[in-house]
This record gives structure tokens, C-alpha cells and sequence, in this order.
């Protein structure tokens, strides 16, 4: 992380993302700047995933543009600027491997094709094992670590890039507590550091101290953009738009170019 | 040793060391992604190679590598396209290959003898001075690509959508796999056979796997196990009589049983041992806390209690509270009225 760079970290412009030549975000408009922490909310089926994967690359952008780190997303060279987190529960590799191994993974787009990883990455891995808690199990095999232990090394695989942008897709789900928190506190570090954060997520839980602009996304469209206490319906910190209670269905239309059909949000979701 | 006398076995033991150890570095990686069956596919494809060898003359050692390459980076290719439609022409292309090796041999002018069994099952003993130059040439490039590219390789087939995300050449590593599987199969084709290849790069990694820790000792595992029981397959065929190829794979097979064995009993008493001391434990007239008269010893993440002698960690499950013996751990500094683990 050298710095906040100038000009923003993601720029879509009436951008369609999807797989094939079906889209499933559509018309999208979104400018975040450098340093910011967004939460990209929504019900299950919304689009949100594939909004993030469209920012990695990893779902097709049908038209309009998407500009990641200041280049469209297809033509980005330095992709080991980007952090990721998969929305996966556990590491599901065959063989066995170590945290040290699966988080060393994190440093080796750095290095090209054929750069080997050095002393200084070695100490990278050794702190973002350390900054999830998992410091005195990183000789341990993978396999031997808990669901919520497993998701926290796929967070440090994420945190040893030094990512100027990190996005993860639903972080929290199916970890407890205890591992929440222990996530909102290292997000809070790295953001501070000046690290733009993306969390796809329809649990805000812990993290709402860390993040501060929320991005709703319901069929495939924006239907929120502002800070992150107009889009939650409740104390709870969950965001649910199909969820009958609450005003709106918790949804206040604070920014002058979002409009949302309530009636749609409240029957849609799903 | 009278089995070193034979020029003929001196070259297939060589050959032998050499796709016992290479085999599994390059198998191993084929387990991680969950392809094992690729190496047995491209032995398919290899064969039409072969029988072009045969039919045009040529050597063919040289003309199942080019096949088996091309089907390799064909099957690659068609992977990047999508998965439906991939597995159908997988299936394709890999009987495709047999066939047309089949059908091709059968086409060879009579007087070239080709012995299709020699390829399908191997023949160890029919290694050339020439065909150990090619395999030495193989041994050294697959190794040396697995050494240089082997912690991409790790990452593309543990988790290729994340490899992809942060912009690791993907679909050029997963070429360069399948072109190494090619290799691997042609340079075991007359030791173990194009039918029996799969189960040398698989199973000494599958052995392998039961006993290492890190994916690192997992491939230093595997291919030890690869060396010793390829090299001693051989051995024992000459002396039995039996082909090298089946024998090898069987004695390794042998030794995927027998610690599969060892493992499951290992973990069976592990668990019975701790099961015994639950129930001794049941028993346990008072629950360990603070200020509960029991000096309270600081064991890594928990705290355990002295008691008589040794020391009761906490262990709660659903049904409650038991407690585990962890052995002698006196050195360790009392911390006095700790509360136990959470």
C-alpha cells in the first residue's frame, strides 16, 4: 500500500455484468474513491456477486465500463493489487496444506510468472496469519482448523497481497461470532491504512463499524447508494429488502438519483 | 546383484527410477484439482500416437509425445470454454485416441510386429539406449518445470477463481499441467503402460496425502513412495516373472491399503484413549474453576488444573464438561486462579 493513488478505485458507467451473454447487473452507475469501505448489500439472487465478480474479472462485462485501480477491468496488468475473498466456507484443496502455504498463495502474483517468494513475502504471510488470530497454527494443516478458522485463512491469503483494493464476498457468513469480530477489527486496521474496501454481504453484523457507504443491489440494479445507517432497516444490522417490516422496508431514499420501487423490494429478493 | 548383470535390466531399472519419481510431482498436482483421471485419458490419446510411430516408421516415443501433448493442450482448451460441454468432449477425444491407436495398429503392414500389449501394459525390458537418452531428456524438464512453476501450480489447482482474480496466468499453468501430464505419460508408457499410467501419478500421492502435513512434504513424499515401489516393482517382476508394469502398481496399491490401515487404526486409538478418559473422568467429583483448590497451569490456548499428580484440561462439549489428561506439564509457571477455557 503505497499511498492513496488519485482518481478513484472503481468507476461503472452504465456497466452490464453476467456470464455467457446473459446480464445480471444491469445499467449500473458506481464511483467509489480510494480508501473507501462500501458495503455491496442485497438479498440472495440480487446480483451482488456478480457485481464483485465483475470488478475481479471473473464475471463478463456485457457493456457499459468498468474501471478497476484506473483501468478497465479486462485490461489490468497489476492484478496482485486486488485482494480477494471468495465466498467459500472452507479450503477444499485435496491435498494437504498448510496455512502458511495457502496464504503464501496471496504474494505470488507479485512475482510474475516464474519469481519465487522471498524473505519479505515470507514475513508478509507471517503477519496477515497474525492479524487473523491464527499466528501459532500456521504450520497446521488447513483441514485441521475449524469452518470459521478456514474462512480467516482465506482473509489473511487476501491481506498478504497489500491490496489497494480488497473484496470479499460475504466474509461472515456461517462464522461465529467471536470470528466476526475478530474480521471487523483487522478491516478496520486495513482500512485505516488506506486500503479500499468492498464487502458483499447480506449480514452486516460487526462489520458496520467498519463500513461507512452501503450499495444495495436488487434485481440487478442499484437501488441505495449513500451511507450505511439509511440502508439498515433495523438495529439488527441485517439488511433484508423482501423483510415486510420497517419503513420502506428499511430503504431511505436519501441520494437525489436512486429511485427504488417498494413494492419490488418488498416482493422481490429472491 | 545378478539382476544389475543384464544390460537390459539395468536400463529398465533406470527407467523405472525415473517415472517412479517423476509420476507423482506431476500427479500430485492432478489429485490437488481433482483430475486425476487426465493422466489416464491422455494415455488413451498417446496411443494413436504410437500407431502413427508404427505406421510411418518413425520412432514412437516421439510421436505419442506429440499427440499426447496436443490432446493435452486441446483438453485445456476446451476446459477454458466452459465445463458442460468440456466433460463430453473429454470423453470424446480420450476414446477417440484409443480407437484410432487400435485402429491404425491393425492397419501396419504385416512383417513390422507391433505388439499392442507392449504399450497398453508395458515393456520394461524392451528399453532402448536410446529411448532411456529420451526419458533422462523428459525426467529433467518435467522436474525442473515442476521446481520453477510448482507453487503457481499449487495455486491454479487449489483455487483457480481466486489464481484468476488476482491475475495469475491461468489458463497458461493449466496448459503447461496438461503438457506435463503428456510428458509423464509417454515417459511411462513402457514401464507401467498406457492403461496402468494414471494409478502411478494418482496413488503414490494418495499415500502420500494420509501422512504429510503440508502440500511441500506431500510431493517429497510422493515421489519417494513413486521411486521405491516403481524401482521395486521391477525388481520383483524380474524375479517373478510377472509384468513390470501390473506389479508395480499393485505393490503400490499394497501400500495405499496398509496405510490406510495404519492411519485408521492410529486415529481409532486416539479417539478410544480419549473416549477412556472421558468416561474416567466422568466421574470427576468436582468441576475445576477458580479458586477451586487445584493450581491452575497456563497450556497454550486453555488452562489446564493439577491434580494428583496430572493435570485435567477442560474439555466442553454439548453434553457438558469432562476433562482430558494432558500429561506432565509442571514446568510450565502456576498461574493461580485463572478461570478455565471459555
Amino acid at each position: 500500500m503505497s499511498g492513496t493513488p488519485a482518481g478513484d478505485a472503481l468507476r461503472l458507467r452504465d456497466a452490464s455484468i453476467g456470464y455467457g451473454d446473459v446480464a445480471i447487473v444491469q445499467g449500473v452507475d458506481l464511483t467509489v474513491a480510494h480508501g473507501e469501505a462500501v458495503a455491496v448489500l442485497g438479498s440472495n439472487g440480487s446480483g451482488k456477486t456478480t457485481l464483485a465478480r465483475g470488478l475481479l474479472g471473473l464475471a463478463a462485462v456485457l457493456g457499459g465500463e468498468v474501471q478497476v485501480l484506473g483501468a478497465p477491468v479486462g485490461r489490468l496488468r497489476e492484478r496482485g493489487r486486488i485482494g480477494y475473498v471468495p465466498q467459500r466456507h472452507t479450503v477444499s484443496g485435496a491435498v494437504p496444506a498448510t496455512v502458511r502455504e495457502v496464504v503464501g498463495v496471496g504474494r505470488l502474483a507479485r512475482h510474475g510468472l516464474l519469481g519465487r517468494l522471498r524473505p519479505a513475502d515470507r514475513a508478509a504471510v507471517a503477519d496477515a496469519v497474525t492479524a487473523v488470530g491464527l499466528a501459532d497454527r500456521i504450520g497446521d494443516p488447513v483441514a485441521s482448523l475449524s469452518g470459521g478458522q478456514q474462512r480467516r485463512v482465506l482473509v489473511a491469503r487476501a491481506l498478504a497481497a497489500e491490496p489497494e483494493l480488497l473484496v470479499m464476498d460475504e466474509p461472515t457468513a456461517g462464522v461465529d461470532a467471536a470470528s466476526q469480530e475478530a474480521l471487523a477489527a483487522v478491516l478496520a486496521d486495513v482500512s485505516t491504512a488506506g486500503t479500499t474496501l468492498v464487502v458483499v454481504t447480506h449480514e452486516i453484523g460487526p462489520l458496520s463499524g467498519v463500513l461507512s457507504r452501503a450499495v444495495v443491489v436488487d434485481h440487478g440494479r442499484i437501488r441505495y447508494d449513500g451511507p450505511l445507517a439509511g440502508a439498515q432497516p433495523t438495529a439488527g444490522g441485517h439488511c433484508h429488502p423482501d423483510q415486510p417490516a420497517g419503513p420502506a422496508a428499511g430503504y431511505r431514499f436519501d441520494q437525489p438519483r436512486v429511485t427504488i420501487d417498494v413494492a419490488a423490494a418488498r416482493n422481490g429478493g429472491h | 546383484m545378478e539382476i544389475l548383470d543384464y544390460g537390459f535390466m539395468q536400463r529398465a531399472l533406470l527407467a523405472s527410477l525415473m517415472v517412479g519419481l517423476v509420476a507423482p510431482a506431476v500427479g500430485v498436482f492432478l489429485v490437488q484439482r481433482r483430475l486425476s483421471l487426465l493422466g489416464d485419458g491422455l494415455g488413451h490419446v498417446a496411443l494413436t500416437g504410437v500407431a502413427i510411430g508404427v505406421l510411418t516408421s518413425t520412432a514412437p516415443v516421439g510421436t505419442a509425445l506429440v499427440a499426447a501433448v496436443l490432446g493435452a493442450v486441446l483438453i485445456e482448451l476446451v476446459r477454458a470454454r466452459g465445463r458442460t460441454s468440456g466433460d463430453v468432449a473429454l470423453a470424446v477425444l480420450f476414446y477417440g485416441g484409443i480407437a484410432g491407436g487400435v485402429v491404425l495398429l491393425s492397419l501396419a503392414p504385416r512383417g513390422q510386429a507391433t505388439n499392442l500389449d507392449a504399450y497398453l501394459f508395458g515393456a520394461i525390458t524392451t528399453t532402448s539406449a536410446a529411448d532411456v537418452a529420451v526419458f533422462a531428456a523428459i525426467t529433467v524438464v518435467v522436474l525442473g518445470v515442476v521446481w520453477l512453476l510448482g507453487q503457481r501450480l499449487y495455486a491454479v489447482s487449489d483455487d483457480e477463481e481466486y489464481a484468476r482474480a488476482v491475475g495469475l496466468p491461468v489458463l497458461a499453468l493449466n496448459v503447461v499441467l496438461a503438457v506435463l501430464v503428456a510428458s509423464t505419460v509417454v515417459l511411462s508408457m513402457r514401464v507401467v503402460g498406457l492403461l496402468l499410467i494414471s494409478a502411478l501419478m494418482i496413488v503414490p500421492s494418495a499415500i502420500a496425502q494420509l501422512l504429510a502435513r503440508s502440500f511441500r512434504q506431500t510431493v517429497y513424499l510422493a515421489c519417494g513412495i513413486g521411486l521405491v515401489t516403481s524401482v521395486a516393482g521391477t525388481s520383483a517382476s524380474y524375479y517373478a516373472g510377472t509384468p513390470s508394469g501390473g506389479t508395480i502398481v499393485l505393490l503400490a496399491i499394497a501400500l495405499f491399503l496398509v496405510v490406510t490401515a495404519a492411519v485408521a487404526v492410529r486415529e481409532a486409538t486416539a479417539r478410544r484413549r480419549h473416549q477412556w478418559q472421558a468416561e474416567v473422568h466422568a466421574a470427576h467429583p468436582h468441576e475445576h474453576g477458580e479458586g477451586c483448590g487445584h493450581p491452575a497451569v497456563a497450556h497454550g490456548d486453555h488452562v489446564d488444573y493439577h491434580h494428583d499428580g496430572h493435570l485435567h484440561a477442560p474439555h466442553r462439549t454439548g453434553a457438558g464438561v469432562h476433562y482430558d489428561e494432558h500429561g506432565e506439564h509442571l514446568a510450565s509457571a502456576p498461574v493461580a486462579g485463572k478461570a478455565g477455557r471459555p
